[in-house]
């Protein structure tokens, strides 16, 4: 398991997701706290490529022993690539959840949405008020 | 009688530590035209001796196949249930546990299940068995909640020789699941391949049994094979006590066995509790309902067991579950693993081997027209000429159940009987049943 | 320990089976069996201290106290285990004919009777196996009484405290789900569910007490909210043991109520079942019972099937026999008394939640019912220690733990329900345990996430065992162990 962090180059949405953006295309991931609240990821069910996630709506699942938990598109767009390295090794969203433990990268439809996610101040100071 | 402890001056004390002066204090939230202002009426208490006085007289009035020579069968059958079973399951210990959630406190009732899963995925060739459905037709109407999860499709089809109550379920719950039931006639006894590949176009799956409700054999590879070709899943409906003599539904393709596991060691009793099994192949094992038992270790690296892929199931779930099951029939699914176990592969197949033989003896003793010109198992239905619930009505005046009418769920069988054999049978109570039916066909005659 | 499966030797055998002595008879060669299914092989003695070796790794009622909240673990008389071994009843046939099984017959009737008078309704089905069978049964009658009356009505109404049954229940009976919320008391937010229940309403799930152990106090009012509405209430049976004899979910309003007759009536769980789950109904849902049922004309008595609106069968025969025998044993050993029963399962339960309230945190200050809902959320937040520690630790003092992190809506939550079973003496060692461990977890808190420390096994991995998958014995292929 990581340490807690949020990194300031990644902007997040209120479901506990993290987006990095480069240009038009944007990879998504879940933040330390949501990792660590779900305990050790056994399972991801992601969506298949060229899909189109739809921003607030789900777009897959991770599961651990104890939890579901339904992945929340921080972004709009059409999935370009899932993260096929997680498969069997599903606990390196836990290890590495900003790094190797990506899940989706995704053509964004609409870049403008970018705008109503959350700083990582901003976020931690949502973790706060939990 | 008395299963509390409580004495007054433990309620006095007790009350005292709430700080409420009485009992009726407690429910003093219950609004008063919601409470019941009379005692229940219901029967005044009963000793355990004056009690097993009455159930006694109870039991009394029934015949079981202690006290009447049976040839019942039609989906419950009188195989032999030895002792060591009723010991064990009489441990208080795993007689009284609840479902193991905390494996640490229930390491004997999950490996008991990871043994019994292991059981069922030899006899039918599968991968992966879950802990126990509630019967034998409980698993058919899980095994087309499953298909059509998986496929996506909405119709099932049913072979019609499947046991009919297994139908009567499916037809209760498909509505509520969005399926479509289909049915397929038989053609002399059996289900015709090419007929049954037919209807399972666009199906989610097809259930067809094995031996079937009359007894007879059913082309099944050919069976499975016509579904399969369809896209539709390929479901096998077995009797445990036949997978000895009988090919494994895995070995001719199935996605899924299912089945009432009655006969392999549970106690007939009047039709319940028994377990239902649900086996399948490895690719449809997130899709499965109910308990399953997987193998891991503890923090010093010893073996143990736990439930596992918990979310798929309704306290973790929820409405998206793959079934609102959770109390299942597990103490039963482990009378069938020791029985199995007392068994072994030999014993296994001496039963059903004895079973077979002995129905192909009352067949020629009998001597009754067949019903169907097709190879049997351990039940046969013949023609009596007369209605056979009359039949059986002036036999059991004699000592002897005869079978089971079929008319009562087939048209134009009236006078179809459906005779079973088990092992606990034997060529003397064969000959007393021709006896029998030859004095009630006479006095008819 | 050993799987059975490495105990086996080939040619050992327990079992053996009367030579027929007939002429040998064979299945088409197509149809035969290829391979040998790999049983174990053991001679009986080897079997028993088997499966004895088993139990012993495994705690039940009749080894110690099972405060498992919702679960209702009391005590199973052994009356029962010897009456459902009576010859009449154990060797009795389901198609044997009504003449020929009178007894059987008769018992059924007069359990269906007195589960009717317990609840205030007025027709019942055995039939179902278990509770969550019996919701599932409870809402296909409510299909049908809806399709019969000609209305369209696709939307269940379920609290945010229900058990995941409910929810799970809905969708496979093909409604949609609408979910109230719980208000400051515990109770249902009635404001919540007025602007919640309209005209596609069906019905209500609703369990009372409620799994936080509450009663709603406004069950009058949410009814004729529902009924006001024309749709129906279903009394989710799983809390029972706290109304017997005291208050019927009939009175209060509800139309369809399923029992858990493992619950409530003794049948022991037996490590996950067997249960039985039968649905009482209001004199208007009768036309659409599953058949059949026991129906009783003079002295006799026979099963029932002349119901043309029927929705079918939910199972084989008519229904789970061997348990209605121990609850009906239960029940005619209590007699009116079950409202004793009842009192004595809610003075356990607010005496074991007076001495512990002042060491865990209450979701709600109220007296409770049978059972009731503490949170470890300090405990976690000042040292560190979850529900799941205090519930590890706890079998370390010889106690089976209590249901954890269910209500879904209390954080860190234990939901303890001790029963009439127990003693006083009994309640006050379970409470210095649960005492001594939130102190400990101030004290020596790795002690509490080592635990538990006496069990045959430590804390598992199930991560591991998810990944792995291994649900079957693999034979020469298995992973070695131990």
């Amino acid at each position: 398991m990581s340490d807690e962090s949020y990194p300031e180059e990644l902007r997040y949405h209120e479901a506990h997701d993290w987006v990095r953006v480069e240009g038009d295309t944007a990879t998504f991931g879940i933040t330390w706290y949501a990792q660590d609240t779900l305990g050790e990821v056994v399972f991801y069910s992601p969506p298949e490529v060229g899909a189109t996630v739809t921003k607030n709506a789900d777009y897959g699942e991770l599961e651990s022993t104890k939890a579901v938990s339904p992945l929340i598109a921080p972004l709009s767009g059409e999935v370009v690539e899932v993260n096929a390295a997680l498969d069997g090794n599903e606990s390196t969203v836990n290890d590495d959840p900003y790094g190797e433990g990506w899940l989706v990268k995704v053509r964004l439809s609409d870049p403008g949405e970018v705008d109503g996610l959350m700083s990582a101040g901003a976020y931690r100071e949502l973790l706060e008020s939990l | 009688m008395s299963f509390t402890s409580l004495t007054d001056e433990d309620r006095a004390a007790m009350l005292a530590a709430i700080g409420v002066e009485s009992v009726a204090d407690l429910f003093a939230e219950i609004p008063a035209d919601v409470r019941l202002d009379r005692p229940l009426r219901v029967d005044p208490a009963l000793t355990e001796a004056e009690l097993w006085a009455h159930l006694s007289e109870l039991a009394g009035r029934n015949s079981g196949t202690g006290s009447e020579l049976s040839f019942l069968g039609a989906g419950v059958y009188d195989h032999y249930v030895p002792a060591v079973v009723d010991a064990v399951m009489q441990r208080g210990e795993l007689l009284t546990a609840y479902t193991p959630y905390q494996p640490e406190m229930s390491q004997g009732t999950l490996q008991a299940i990871f043994e019994y899963q292991t059981a069922i995925c030899e006899l039918t060739g599968m991968d992966v068995s879950n802990a126990s459905g509630y019967d034998g037709t409980t698993v058919a109407a899980d095994a087309c909640f499953v298909a059509k999860q998986t496929t996506g499709r909405t119709r099932v089809v049913l072979a019609e020789t499947l046991n009919p109550q297994v139908r009567q379920v499916v037809r209760t719950f498909a509505p509520g699941f969005g399926l479509e039931v289909v049915e397929v006639p038989h053609d002399g006894g059996t289900t015709d391949p090419e007929r049954f590949g037919a209807a399972c176009a666009d199906a989610a799956c097809a259930i067809f049994p094995q031996p079937n409700f009359f007894g007879c054999l059913e082309p099944a590879p050919e069976l499975a094979a016509a579904a399969a070709a369809t896209g539709a899943l390929p479901v096998a409906h077995v009797d445990l006590m036949t997978l000895g003599v009988l090919e494994a539904p895995g070995a001719y393709g199935c996605a899924l066995a299912i089945g009432e596991g009655q006969s392999a060691g549970n106690h007939m009793s009047y039709g319940g509790p028994h377990f239902g099994f649900l086996a399948a192949r490895s690719d449809y094992i997130r899709k499965l309902p109910g308990r399953i038992v997987g193998e891991t270790t503890d923090h010093e690296g010893r073996r143990g067991f736990v439930l596992t892929l918990q979310t798929r199931e309704q306290h973790i779930r929820r409405e998206k579950a793959t079934s609102n099951i959770t109390t299942n029939q597990t103490l039963l699914a482990v009378a069938g693993l020791i029985y199995l176990s007392w068994l072994g592969p030999e014993g296994l197949r001496d039963v059903g081997a004895a079973s077979l033989s002995l129905a192909e003896h009352a067949k020629r003793r009998l001597g009754l027209p067949l019903a169907f010109d097709r190879p049997t198992f351990q039940e046969f239905a013949v023609r009596l000429g007369r209605p056979a619930p009359e039949v059986i009505r002036e036999a059991r005046k004699l000592g002897v159940h005869p079978g089971y009418a079929l008319g009562r769920d087939y048209e134009g069988m009236d006078d179809v009987l459906l005779v079973c054999l088990t092992e606990k049978r034997t060529a003397a109570d064969i000959d007393r049943l021709a006896e029998v039916l030859g004095r009630v066909r006479a006095v008819a005659a | 320990m050993k799987l059975i499966y490495e105990k086996s030797r080939a040619g050992r055998r327990a079992g053996r089976v009367p030579d027929p002595g007939v002429q040998a008879a064979e299945v088409p060669a197509e149809l035969a069996r290829s391979q040998p299914p790999r049983l174990p092989e053991l001679a009986e003695p080897e079997l028993v201290r088997h499966y004895t070796e088993l139990s012993t790794r495994t705690f039940g009622i009749d080894t110690g106290f099972y405060p498992l909240g919702s679960c209702t673990m009391k005590y199973n008389p052994r009356i029962n285990e010897r009456a459902v071994g009576l010859p009449g009843f154990a060797d009795l046939h389901p198609h044997q004919e009504d003449e020929g099984a009178q007894g059987a017959l008769e018992l059924m009737w007069r359990l269906q009777e007195m589960l009717a008078e317990v609840v205030g309704l007025d027709a019942v089905t055995l039939q179902p196996a278990a509770g969550s069978q019996g919701e599932l049964t409870g809402l296909t009658l409510m299909r049908a009484y809806f399709a019969d009356r000609g209305e369209d009505r696709t939307e269940v109404v379920i609290p945010d405290t229900a058990h995941g049954t409910n929810p799970a229940s809905v969708a496979m009976a093909g409604y949609t789900l609408v979910r109230v919320q719980t208000d400051m008391r515990g109770n249902v937010d009635v404001d919540d569910l007025r602007g919640k229940v309209g005209e596609h309403t069906a019905g209500l799930m609703l369990t009372n007490p409620s799994t936080l152990g509450l009663f709603e106090e406004r069950i009058a009012e949410i009814a004729d909210i529902f009924h006001s509405a024309g749709a129906l209430l279903y009394y989710d049976g799983a809390n029972l043991n706290a109304v017997c004899g005291i208050s019927r979910p009939g009175d209060m309003g509800f139309d369809i109520v399923h029992y858990n007759l493992h619950k409530t009536f003794s049948q022991p769980h037996g490590g996950g079942g067997p249960g039985g789950g039968p649905v009482a109904v209001r004199r208007e849902l009768e036309p659409f019972l599953p058949v059949p049922t026991v129906a009783r004309d003079g002295d006799a008595f026979r099963l029932d099937y002349d119901r043309p609106k029927t929705i079918g069968k939910v199972r084989g025969f008519g229904g789970p026999f061997g348990v209605f025998v121990r609850a009906y044993a239960f029940m005619r050993m209590w007699g009116p008394g079950l409202r004793d029963m009842s009192e004595a399962a809610v003075l356990n339960a607010n005496y074991v939640l007076a001495r512990l309230r002042d060491a865990y945190d209450l979701p709600v200050d109220r007296h409770c019912m049978h059972e009731f809902v503490v949170s470890a959320r300090h405990l976690k937040r000042e040292h560190g220690i979850t529900a799941l520690d205090v519930a590890k630790r706890l079998m370390d003092h010889g106690f089976h733990p209590p249901t954890i992190y269910f209500p879904l809506i209390v954080p860190e939550a234990l939901m303890i329900e001790p029963t009439e079973t127990e003693t006083r003496e009994t309640l006050d060692a379970f409470c210095e345990a649960m005492l001594a461990i939130a102190q400990e977890a101030a004290d020596d808190p790795q002690t509490l996430k080592d635990a538990p420390h006496t069990r045959p096994v430590s804390r598992l991995d199930e991560a591991a065992a998810a990944k792995r998958l291994l649900v079957r014995y693999g034979f020469e292929d298995h992973p070695t162990s131990e």
